[in-house]
This record gives structure tokens, C-alpha cells and sequence, in this order.
């Protein structure tokens, strides 16, 4: 490859300056920013207060252990109900786009459920769950509140996700439809083999998005009475009355979603580099 | 202004490790129609995407009206508005009418009035004999009918130059003449055209220079009926066997 002009690199180097400019005012304003915030909470006149009652580094080792065990059990409840949930919103989504009327009571059901669990509040669910069912003292219904917790979780959950299934199941484009079922594949293996993968391709970010919302909801488990991150905080308050163990429990909660959250940026930003055919726009 | 409108100078376009352009020279002047031909993968629509600053050029410039626009502090935005580019897939907006697609850039890129902007609208429209497809949206026309507005649509904003990228490859054969025959007409107006084609029947008609692209160069470049009928290279003539071949010429 011959090497480049004089021309072409000048032009590098005065994108090169460019884009170190650019960078420098990003990193001068985003200093400048936290500087005055930094000072304005600092030397407000509460701030003493609350520094000692929410930012104590001494009640936050103490109750950090007790929290760390919580957090425990909703990465639990987080795994089972997230794997719950895909499998549930996968089933309900594909029942809902099913054609032919021998599916219509089953299509009527599956939408009534979509419509019904995504319309009330996940707490309200959580409530009527974990406290309704075990009050009919059915034979064999559990009284943990994790499994309720995760079935009141899996239930809201999966109407959210089964319509971010149904929306991608819908975006593959007909004629891809027309052409599986023109070699002569059923309904069902076109869908299988056809449809849902271009389909999931384009609703992983969707979905991870989804997920990262799930990883704190988890922590409303603890209304059930489940000993999770956010009801030990809440142990820890009553025992400290100080509020440093709920600030140290939201930290356990972000620096579980952080990861997460890059794991969908990077999912989303490779399909976008995937559907480019390159080119500055 | 004597000079050519838009001046390509050993302009290289690398994409990885393929050297697509391996520097281009092709000038186009006033009222000039040149005609860009060559085998598929050629990077004829890598050189109109480099012209119109859709794509960095990685090395060599592009001049347009003796300006470089391949220089980084050149607003790229503010050199597009005085180009019009036509797709070979029209890339007409689909959520916006016909005379929607064509205002679009006249009222809000140049500043017109909405009722200025629609009445050249539908001046341009009536031309190309769309006037009464004006409220429909694209999905609603023809390919042929779609292509005419999106021409429309590049000319809408008063162009300096106009570079078409294989507008009737996408397109059933009796439709294709009623998107030249619009070509044809704007050509004869005196507009500025570089355009990539397969139609080697049009370009002899219409273009006043065509160009044969190969390997990245430009390797032969003259009168249509030169290159077409009397081409000096080895190369061409054996590409354009082939289009015979195919019975396209």
C-alpha cells in the first residue's frame, strides 16, 4: 500500500487534534460539573446532617455483611425469574401470533394475560401473591417468600416481555415468512427456524434493557418479608437509626446493574455495526 | 466559473485491506453529463458516495466549484445542500408523502417558505407528470414513479451538481425508460450530472464524457462513442463484451 500524501496527513492530523480537543472539553466540563456539585451539597447548611445520618463510613461496615448476604438471595430470585421469564414471554408471545381459529381461546387467554399483568403495579401483584395465595392453604402451595416473590415477579415480567417478543416476532418481514413456507416448512419449524431467530436478534437490546429494570425490582421481594438486600438495610436502620445501610444497599444494587447495562450497550452497538453497510451516517 | 463543478483528484477509498479506489481523476464540467461505467465491485458507488461526502476519502481531494471538500473543516452538512443525490433503492421517506419528501429540504435545510417550496414542488411534479400522486405516500407508487420524485427530490434543492448511483438497476425494464427520459430531460436543461450506470444505450445518447472504471482508476475516459464504440484498452472492450453478451447494449 503506498504511503499516504502530505495532504492526507495533514488532514489525520488536524482530525487527531480535533478529536483531542473534543475530548479535553468533555473531560474540563464533566470536571467542572462534579467540582460544583461537590461544593454546592457540601456547604449546604444540612449538609452535616446528613452526611452523618446517610453517609456514616462506620454503620456502613458494620451492616455492609448483612447486606451483601441479602443481596445473595435476590441474585438468586434475579436468575431463576430472568430464565423463568424468557421461556413464559417466549410462550406467550408465540401463542398470541399464531393464526388459524382453533387457537383463538388460547389467543384470547394469552392476551387477557398481557393485558391484566401489565397493568398492575408489580407491588400490588407481589401483595396478592405472597399473601393472598398462601391464605387459601391449598395443599402443596409454597409459603417461601422467594418463590412467591419470583412467581409474582415471573408473572408481571413475562407480559413486559412477551410483547418485546411479539413486536420482534412481527418485525421480520413477511416475505421471509413467504419464502420458509414456500420450501415447504409448517407454521412451526418456519418460526423455529426462520422468524424467531431474526426476531431475538432484534430485541436483545430490548431485552438485556428489560433485565437491567428486573435486577432492581428484585429487591421488592423484600415486602414479602424475604430477608433480602433491602429488608436487611431496613433491619440494619431500625437497629442504627441511621439511614447509611439504604444508601450502601443502593450501591450494591447499581454495581450489580453497571456490568449489565454494558454488556447491553455493547449487544446493541454491534447489532447497529451488523445492519450498517458502513459509511459515515 | 470556468473550471470543472466537481474535480475528483486521485481520490483512494479504502475499506480494511480492499483498496476500492486506488486513485480517481475524472473532472466534471458545467452543464456536463459523464457517465460512470464499469463491472460490478468496480467502486462506482463508492466514488459517488466519496463525491457527496457520504464516505471519508482516504486520500486525494474532491473539489467542488474549486472548493476542497474532502478538507475536515469543511461543514460536509453545508456542501450536501448544494448536491442532489439519487439512489438506486430511492431511499424516498416512507412516512412522508410525496410532496412531503420533495419540501422536505427546500423549507428546512434552505429556509423557504412552506408555500413557496410546494409550489416548485408541484411545478417539478407536474413535469414529471406525478402532479396528482402529490398527497400520495411512496409505498403507494410504482418503482418508476418512486425514482422520478426522489430525482425530484435532489433537485428540489436547486443542486450545483447531481450524481445519480445506478438509478434504474432496481427497476423492471419498462419502467426504466421513464426515469432516462427524466434524466434526459434535466440533462438537456443544462443540469450537471455524474452518474453511475449500467444503461450503456443511454450513456452514448446522453452523456457528453463516460468513464470506465477498473481496479480502482479510472483506465479510459472520452466520448461516448469512443469509449463505447472504439475503446482503447483491452480491458474495456472486454467488459463490454460481456454487456453485449447480456444484451444490454
Amino acid at each position: 500500500m503506498p504511503p499516504p500524501s502530505e495532504l492526507e496527513l495533514s488532514r489525520r492530523a488536524w482530525r487527531r487534534h480535533r478529536a483531542r480537543r473534543s475530548t479535553l472539553v468533555a473531560l474540563v466540563s464533566t470536571l467542572v460539573f462534579a467540582l460544583v456539585a461537590y461544593l454546592v451539597v457540601t456547604h449546604a447548611p444540612g449538609w452535616p446532617r446528613v452526611r452523618a445520618t446517610f453517609f456514616s463510613p462506620s454503620v456502613a461496615a458494620e451492616s455492609l455483611p448483612d447486606i451483601a448476604a441479602g443481596l445473595w438471595l435476590n441474585l438468586q430470585v434475579l436468575v431463576v425469574g430472568g430464565l423463568l421469564v424468557l421461556v413464559v414471554g417466549l410462550l406467550v408471545a408465540v401463542v398470541r401470533t399464531v393464526r388459524g381459529p382453533a387457537f383463538t381461546p388460547l389467543r384470547i387467554v394469552a392476551t387477557a394475560y398481557v393485558d391484566l399483568f401489565r397493568g398492575i403495579p408489580l407491588i400490588i401483584v407481589l401483595y396478592l401473591v405472597g399473601f393472598g395465595l398462601p391464605a387459601l392453604r391449598l395443599e402443596g402451595v409454597p409459603t417461601s417468600p422467594f418463590v412467591l416473590g419470583t412467581v409474582a415477579i415471573v408473572l408481571t415480567y413475562s407480559a413486559y416481555v412477551a410483547e418485546v417478543f411479539r413486536a420482534g416476532i412481527e418485525s421480520v418481514h413477511p416475505s421471509q415468512r413467504a419464502a420458509a413456507r414456500s420450501l415447504g416448512l409448517t407454521h412451526r419449524q418456519s418460526m423455529r427456524i426462520v422468524v424467531l431467530p431474526q426476531a431475538l436478534r432484534t430485541v436483545t437490546p430490548a431485552l438485556l434493557n428489560d433485565f437491567v429494570a428486573l435486577q432492581k425490582d428484585v429487591g421488592l421481594i423484600s415486602v414479602l418479608g424475604a430477608v433480602d438486600a433491602v429488608r436487611s438495610a431496613q433491619i440494619a436502620v431500625g437497629q442504627t437509626f441511621n439511614f447509611t445501610p439504604y444508601v450502601v444497599a443502593g450501591l450494591l444494587f447499581v454495581l450489580l446493574a453497571v456490568p449489565c447495562a454494558r454488556v447491553a450497550d455493547a449487544v446493541s452497538a454491534r447489532a447497529r455495526r451488523r445492519q450498517q453497510s458502513g459509511g459515515l451516517l | 466559473m470556468n473550471g470543472p463543478v466537481l474535480d475528483l483528484r486521485g481520490v483512494v477509498k479504502v475499506f480494511g485491506t480492499n483498496r476500492v479506489l486506488r486513485g480517481v481523476d475524472l473532472a466534471i464540467g458545467e452543464h456536463r453529463v459523464v457517465a460512470l461505467i464499469g463491472g460490478s465491485g468496480s467502486g462506482k458507488s463508492t466514488l459517488l458516495r466519496c463525491a457527496s461526502l457520504l464516505e471519508t476519502v482516504d486520500d486525494g481531494q474532491v473539489l467542488l466549484d474549486g472548493e476542497d471538500i474532502t478538507d475536515p473543516r469543511v461543514d460536509a452538512d453545508r456542501v450536501r445542500q448544494r448536491m442532489g443525490v439519487v439512489f438506486q433503492a430511492y431511499n424516498l421517506f416512507p412516512h412522508l408523502s410525496v410532496l412531503d419528501n420533495v419540501t422536505l429540504a427546500p423549507t428546512v435545510v434552505h429556509g423557504r417558505s412552506r408555500a413557496d417550496a410546494r409550489e416548485e414542488a408541484h411545478a417539478l411534479l407536474d413535469r414529471i407528470g406525478l402532479a396528482d400522486k402529490a398527497g400520495e405516500f411512496p409505498d403507494r407508487l410504482s418503482g418508476g414513479q418512486q425514482q422520478r420524485v426522489a430525482i425530484v427530490r435532489a433537485l428540489a434543492v436547486r443542486p450545483r451538481v447531481l450524481l445519480l448511483d445506478e438509478i434504474t438497476s432496481a427497476l423492471d425494464p419498462e419502467l426504466v425508460g421513464e426515469v432516462l427520459g427524466v434524466v434526459r430531460e434535466v440533462a438537456a436543461q443544462g443540469m450537471t450530472i455524474l452518474m453511475a450506470t449500467h444503461e450503456m444505450g443511454f450513456a452514448r445518447q446522453v452523456a457528453d464524457v463516460v468513464a470506465f472504471l477498473h481496479d480502482g482508476v479510472v483506465l479510459e475516459s472520452g466520448p461516448p462513442d469512443q469509449v463505447l464504440g472504439d475503446p482503447v484498452q483491452p480491458r474495456t472492450r472486454q467488459f463490454l463484451a460481456r454487456v453485449i453478451d447480456a444484451g444490454r447494449l
